[in-house]
């Protein structure tokens, strides 16, 4: 086996090996067909691995070493504000009176929990200029489809049926994805000339059949959406509701508001914007901000203050229930709490400032040897095309993103937003310093150079990697989706 | 300029720990711009709609501040750890072992990005065919997503599922599934035209001839939960050949995937598609989330699934590696045409759970269930012995039962917290025609000193 092999866990088993200790019972032990009939128990034990605990340690650590984290190095993915998440938030996280707090322990038990989340949702409001907050939905798209819903119900009691839900083409695809899941029909509105959203074409598209406007305001270009205005005020002038997706709302902190744009309701990542970890793929954590029209149709429970009394109310006769089990991603609640407690107001304005900074000085730096499709200041983040150097050198986004990972960095997000030509785009966020983007830049121009001058090296790339490029057409072609001895 | 009327313009903000940018760097950054000012990068936002004042939030808090700030609002709450709990219901007081969270914890994983460049993120790809690999295992299913939610949003995008292979536009609930599982079948359905039919529970197991009555040519799936909100274990083999005998899929939904380590897996009676909450595989408590939704079925229904799917592959050198796989479901491909809307998920509580999987191992499992299942019933047994208290419905449990009270749950509970014990959970709530009723549940953390506390207050209150 070479060193950069390491076997699947199941393949680490040797019949009779234990990783775990527990006490014999202390209570009187039956014959198990005593309690459970024999055609319910189960025949053969589940085929786990059998391993040491040292076993289950190295393995585990070993496959930390063949993974990439803000931790180790810059992760300018686009859309996604991987931001370095605080070693403090873990340790709050994981206080017994938190994480080992049962959720149906009762109300006088759990008053610590309850102020929390009614001032986390207060400084939410604050942020985004909304009315309430909500803090069930467990991620942005579930955040989506709860903003959907709530606008769905709101037409219902106003006795309206609307089918249809607008989003730019420049959307990410969770948001046309919620609005089917949601039940409407999905319109896409294409962008303008300056990567706005085309007004014309929007009022061309909307009637009185229209929901809503799905928009990311800073949007997928990391474009301000200069007209919002007009938006706002040919969505609401047809009856629409204005939704603002906010995956970019780390653009734009301290310095303008969702709720203040027009938007009556709008979904924060708080695993991105108040850099909860984002842990591989989750857990992330939705909150949903509306303005006082959408409240009465937020999920249950909601939570009330009385006096010095947190509860949470379940009595809420036009609400759309629930989205998930208990109250949301707590221990994430946790975190983006502490977080907002550490930055204050100033600090707040300090990260939108200093991301927008950052991306338009890489964007400087970077525009002489990349297309830049829109060229005007961004925000957080900045789209370029690799177009030039595929059809000039024959090489493609993909190749130059593989090429980045030999340089230590984690690759931009690629051919997104689908309206970009081999799209690559950069977010740099607030935490990383100027050494650290100027490294990032100088291997970005490398590897421009390299395109024109090694282009094989570019195309076979990665090569400082464990493995090298991995073949994606074979894995959806003969999904091997679980370990089977051999 | 003095340094005099300097000093204000330096104290215009702190430097802060998260923030490196110094004064002189950020001068240089505008140089290189090209623009004057900072706020100047901002001047595409209408004026209109620019905030002219300061957010009105509490002032900032330094590390020792905010610590000891959340420190006094966690000691606000009483945790399982502060007194014993007798809750189940949907969340389980499991014990973790220690390597669980010394290794999800990592930062490698912690703080990584879902895996979109497999050839640096081998690790977590790895971890999440490892965790698809142990849940077939454990369930008998063919194939197990990467993960979803909860629970209880599995249930509800297995029925989802279930309404796109079949074509069928109704699901029939047994009422002895979650209460809170079922309110969110109820969200996620009603927007799709999905047709919600309860059937309901009879002596505290799903009433099968109602099942059959309900259960129609219009069924997409049958919905059951086992061992079910009860406590109670089902019948899923019957439940099973009644939704196949219509043409239907039969989803079983596990609140405690534990149970497996004693009963017959899903996969061996019949079920179609699994879908249930995997916080009880190493995940903590939390205050109800972030929790694991778990989600398996068959071979043939892979390219209907919801969420992300790890699979193997080779790369140039003919080496194994893992990839995300079968994305054309996916919305960030197919947009409205996918088969969820679900991007970001639970992949490092599932990665806690394939280490916690593996630490406990194929004997592991079975001695915790064990372990359960002889507390349970020993719980059981002195409870319904007491004067006044007895069993609310008969046959068999794993760890969970319902007692029926002589008086009022909720007060029982009161006194109970008094004594410094956490209760069970009244069922009044749910089920008002079962106010009597107390759900209790025990876990393997629960000591028969504490069980026979429990039983000795119940008795000192007649």
């Amino acid at each position: 086996m070479s060193a950069r092999d390491l076997p699947v866990i199941f393949e680490l088993s040797t019949p009779g090996r234990v990783g775990a200790s527990y006490p014999d019972p202390d209570v009187p032990v039956q014959p198990l067909e005593a309690l459970i009939p024999a055609a319910q128990l189960r025949a053969n034990p589940p085929a786990l691995p059998e391993v040491s605990e040292l076993d289950v340690v190295r393995h585990y650590t070993r496959l930390s070493h063949r993974n990439f984290s803000i931790d180790e190095g810059f992760y300018p993915l686009g859309s996604c504000t991987m931001k370095y998440n605080p070693r403090i938030h873990e340790d709050v996280a994981r206080l017994a009176g938190f994480s080992r707090l049962h959720p149906y322990t009762a109300e006088e038990d759990v008053q610590g929990a309850l102020a929390l989340m009614w001032e986390l949702e207060r400084m939410l409001a604050e942020v985004s200029g909304m009315d309430r907050v909500t803090f069930q939905p467990a991620a942005g798209a579930h955040g989506e489809f709860t903003g959907m819903l709530l606008i769905r119900a709101y037409f219902e009691s106003q006795g309206e049926a609307r089918t249809k839900v607008i989003v730019p083409d420049s959307a990410h695809g969770t948001n046309p994805a919620t609005a089917t899941m949601a039940g409407y029909e999905v319109i896409t509105v294409p962008s303008d000339a300056r990567g706005n959203m085309d007004v014309t074409k929007l009022r061309e598209a909307m009637d009185g059949r229209v929901a809503a406007l799905m928009l990311t305001n800073p949007n997928t270009l990391g474009l301000f959406e200069e007209h919002i205005l007009e938006i706002e005020e040919i969505v609401h002038g047809a009856g629409g509701q204005l939704y603002m997706d906010g995956a970019n709302f780390n653009a734009i902190l301290g310095i303008t508001r969702p709720g203040d744009q027009g938007f009556d309701v709008m979904h924060f990542n708080l695993h991105k914007t108040f850099t909860t970890p984002h842990g591989g793929g989750g857990p992330g954590a939705g909150a949903v901000g509306v303005k006082a029209h959408l409240a009465p149709f937020l999920p249950v429970p909601v939570i009330e203050r009385t006096g010095d009394r947190f509860h949470l109310e379940y009595e809420r006769p036009q609400s759309i229930g629930k989205i998930r089990a208990f109250y949301g991603n707590f221990g994430n609640l946790v975190r983006a709490y502490t977080y907002l407690r550490s930055m204050g107001a100033d600090g707040l304005r300090q990260i939108a400032e200093v991301a927008v900074l950052n991306a338009n000085y890489v964007l400087a730096r970077l525009r002489d040897r990349f297309d830049l499709p829109y060229d005007r200041l961004c925000k957080h983040e900045f789209v370029l095309s690799g177009r030039r150097q595929k059809h000039e050198h024959g090489v493609s986004t993909k190749d130059m993103a593989k090429r980045m990972l030999d340089y230590g960095f984690h690759a931009p997000t690629i051919y997104f937003p689908l309206i970009v030509e081999e799209a690559i785009m950069i977010e740099p966020t607030e935490t990383e310093s100027k050494r650290t983007l100027d490294e990032f830049i100088e291997a970005m121009r490398a590897i421009d150079r390299e395109a024109a001058e090694q282009p094989d090296l570019v195309r076979e790339a990665p090569h400082a990697t464990p493995v090298r490029r991995l073949d994606e057409v074979r894995a959806a072609r003969q999904p091997d989706l679980r370990w089977r001895p051999a | 300029m003095t340094a005099r009327q300097k000093a204000p313009a330096l104290e215009r903000r702190r430097q802060h720990k998260y923030i490196p940018a110094t004064d002189a760097e950020r001068e240089e950054m505008l140089r290189v711009i090209g623009v004057r000012s900072i706020d100047a990068l901002f001047a595409d936002i209408p004026a209109a709609v620019r905030l002219q004042r300061p957010l009105a939030l509490p002032p900032a808090l330094s590390d020792p501040e905010v610590l000891a700030q959340l420190t006094a609002m966690a000691a606000r709450n009483t945790h399982a750890d502060a007194a014993p709990t007798f809750l189940g219901a949907g969340a389980y007081d499991h014990y973790i072992p220690s390597v669980v969270w010394h290794l999800a914890g990592r930062g490698e994983f912690l703080t990584a990005y879902t895996p979109y460049q497999a050839e640096m993120m081998q690790g977590e790809l790895q971890a999440g065919y490892e965790y698809q690999s142990m849940l077939c295992a454990l369930t008998a299913m063919d194939v197990a997503n990467a993960s979803m939610y909860d629970g209880a949003s599995a249930t509800a995008e297995a029925a989802v599922m279930a309404k796109d292979l079949t074509k069928r536009g109704e699901v029939v609930v047994s009422t002895a599934v979650h209460p809170e599982y079922r309110e969110v079948l109820r969200t996620y359905t009603a927007p799709l035209g999905i047709t919600v039919v309860e059937a309901p529970q009879r002596a505290g197991r799903t009433d099968l001839s109602a099942l059959r009555a309900a259960v129609s040519g219009r069924t997409a799936a049958v919905i059951i939960q086992h061992p079910n909100f009860f406590g109670s274990l089902e019948d899923g083999p019957a439940a099973a050949a009644l939704a196949h005998g219509a043409g239907a899929l039969l989803i079983c939904a596990i609140a405690d995937p534990l149970s497996l380590g004693l009963l017959t897996p899903p996969g061996e009676w019949g079920a179609d598609i699994v879908a249930g909450e995997g916080q009880p595989l190493g995940n903590h408590l939390n205050f109800g989330g972030p929790y694991l939704g778990m989600l398996a079925t068959r071979q043939d229904f892979v390219r209907r699934m919801p969420g992300r799917l790890v699979g193997a592959t080779v790369d140039t050198d003919g080496r194994r590696g893992f990839v995300l796989t079968l994305q054309t479901r996916e919305q960030h491909i197919r947009r409205e045409k996918a088969t969820s809307n679900i991007c970001t998920n639970e992949a490092l509580l599932a990665l806690a759970a394939a280490v916690y999987m593996a630490a406990l191992g194929r004997t592991g499992v079975r001695k915790v269930a064990e372990l359960n299942l002889y507390k349970a019933a020993y719980a059981k047994e002195r409870l319904s012995a007491l004067p006044g208290f007895r069993l609310m419905f008969e046959g068999p449990t794993f760890h969970e039962f319902v007692i029926r009270t002589p008086r009022p749950p909720e007060e029982l509970n009161r006194a109970l917290r008094a004594r410094g014990i956490i209760g069970g959970a009244p069922l009044g709530r749910w089920y008002p025609d079962l106010a009597d009723g107390w759900l209790l549940c025990v876990t393997e953390q629960r000591t028969r000193e504490q069980i026979e506390r429990l039983v000795d207050v119940l008795e000192g209150l007649r």
